[in-house]
């Protein structure tokens, strides 16, 4: 007999799930996706079990699909998250997140001395490392790191 | 190249430098030329630097240009609190071209993107000094006859110079083998390294001054400055390791110069001033004429 799985977060008819989203970065994946400015219904859970993340954080979002560019700029806070594309009920499609070549007004260039930690300057970076993420600002060309980054 | 900014050297191709390099040559051979006739040039310094300012106004004086600016922030519209951005739109309708110094690093990237004009950067921070840069290579070029294959030491503050670094990557660009002479603190940086290293580039490190500098075309010298060391007693003890004295020199190549980007301190003794290995002084006198190259070039302006 199939064992089932009792569904943390409810099933969506159409639309796009986010899943291995690392839980203390959900609500930085909403942000820079725009999640809290949309119409759609959207449903969450956070602090699910993951072997892989320890703890997880799903989101639902009906009547939603992204573009890949638009995706990948959450390769920053969730490098392992995987899309499921739902049309029907059913998963028609599954992409992971690529770090882009590119980084726009997500993180926060590192070094105290740059001009964008000064004026109103949208953040510029380079990805020079995808694998351990290294961002070099376009403006000071200073190199912000995984480990120092923040995201605005 | 004309309407470009200029904020850091990697902006421009190797043919693009070498273009600006021959023009520098025909200012040395004929400074004066009226060629900035009813151009204005604003020199906005948003902090001191007496040297790369003077340069740049007798670069632009030569070629008949008018200046407007300012020698230092406390001057200007800054102290009552206006953004680079406001200051830079206000510049650009005054003006053909701006020639910016600021201690905020990205500064003058931010500024060529708003400004109307071309920008040169004079200095932003510890980033970039594009036209240091170029002063340095007209240099070694002129004092070796070409920039292939030469070996280059660099000697002094290698951590937080940034003409070290600026003359590093672009020397890289002509198969240059480096040597690094610096204190444990203030050694050349590993990602400078590890470029290099991609590069397919030579480089050695040394902790002091030995007979190795007989095998050296080019020697640059840095100021090794009190305030980068965290403690004082390390300044102490390297502080007379890193100075160059004409008894060095015995057994150095014929063709062997002497760079710096100055002002020097007690780096290189006196002594070494009349020995016709120094080249420090011709080098300030070379970014004249770089300097005027740059500004026609960027102007759109020819011969």
């Amino acid at each position: 007999m199939k064992e089932t799985k009792q569904m943390s977060v409810s099933a969506i008819e159409n639309g796009t799930v986010i899943d291995h989203v690392p839980a203390k970065n959900l609500f930085k994946v909403i942000q820079i996706l725009g999640l809290d400015h949309i119409d759609s219904q959207i449903t969450f859970g956070t602090n699910l079990e993951s072997k892989k993340l320890g703890r997880k954080a799903i989101i639902k979002i009906s009547g939603k699909f992204f573009e890949d560019e638009d995706i990948n700029r959450i390769a920053l806070v969730a490098p392992d998250a995987k899309l499921n594309i739902i049309r029907g009920y059913e998963v028609v499609e599954k992409k992971v997140v690529e770090v882009p070549d590119y980084i726009i007004g997500i993180a926060k260039c590192v070094n105290p001395k740059c001009i964008t930690n000064f004026e109103h300057v949208t953040t510029r970076f380079r990805v020079v490392s995808k694998k351990n993420v290294a961002l070099k600002c376009h403006y000071c060309e200073k190199i912000t790191t995984q480990e120092n980054m923040q995201i605005i | 190249m004309k309407n470009r900014s200029l904020v850091s050297i990697d902006d421009f191709s190797t043919d693009e430098i070498i273009t600006i390099l021959d023009l520098a040559e025909e200012f040395e051979k004929q400074p004066v030329r009226k060629l900035l006739e009813g151009k204005v040039v604003a020199t906005l310094f948003f902090e001191p630097s007496t040297r790369t300012r003077l340069s740049f106004e007798s670069a632009i004086n030569r070629l008949g240009g008018k200046i407007v600016g300012f020698a230092d922030a406390g001057s200007s519209s800054v102290s009552k609190g206006e953004t680079l951005h406001d200051t830079i739109k206000m510049v650009c309708s005054y003006s053909d071209l701006i020639v910016m110094r600021h201690p905020i690093e990205g500064s003058a990237r931010y500024a060529s993107e708003i400004a109307t004009v071309p920008v040169i950067n004079a200095g932003d921070g510890a980033n970039q000094h594009p036209t240091q840069t170029i002063l340095d290579l007209y240099s070694i070029r002129k004092t070796q006859g070409t920039l292939s294959n030469l070996n280059i030491f660099m000697v002094g503050d290698l951590k937080y110079g940034r003409t070290v670094h600026s003359l590093m990557m672009a020397m890289s660009r002509w198969n240059a083998t480096f040597n690094f002479i610096a204190p444990e603190e203030l050694k050349m940086p590993d990602e400078f390294k590890f470029y290099l290293e991609n590069m397919g580039l030579k480089y050695y490190e040394h902790s002091d001054f030995t007979d190795i500098i007989s095998k050296a075309d080019i020697i640059y010298m840095t100021r090794v400055q009190k305030e980068r060391f965290s403690d004082p007693i390390e300044y102490e003890k390297v502080k007379n390791v890193y100075v160059l004295r004409d008894s060095m020199l015995k057994n150095t190549r014929p063709n062997m110069r002497i760079l710096h980007p100055l002002p020097r301190v007690n780096e290189i003794h006196t002594d070494v001033d009349s020995n016709p290995k120094a080249y420090y002084f011709e080098q300030a006198l070379n970014g004249v004429f770089t300097r005027q190259a740059i500004l026609c070039t960027l102007l759109g302006i020819e011969l």
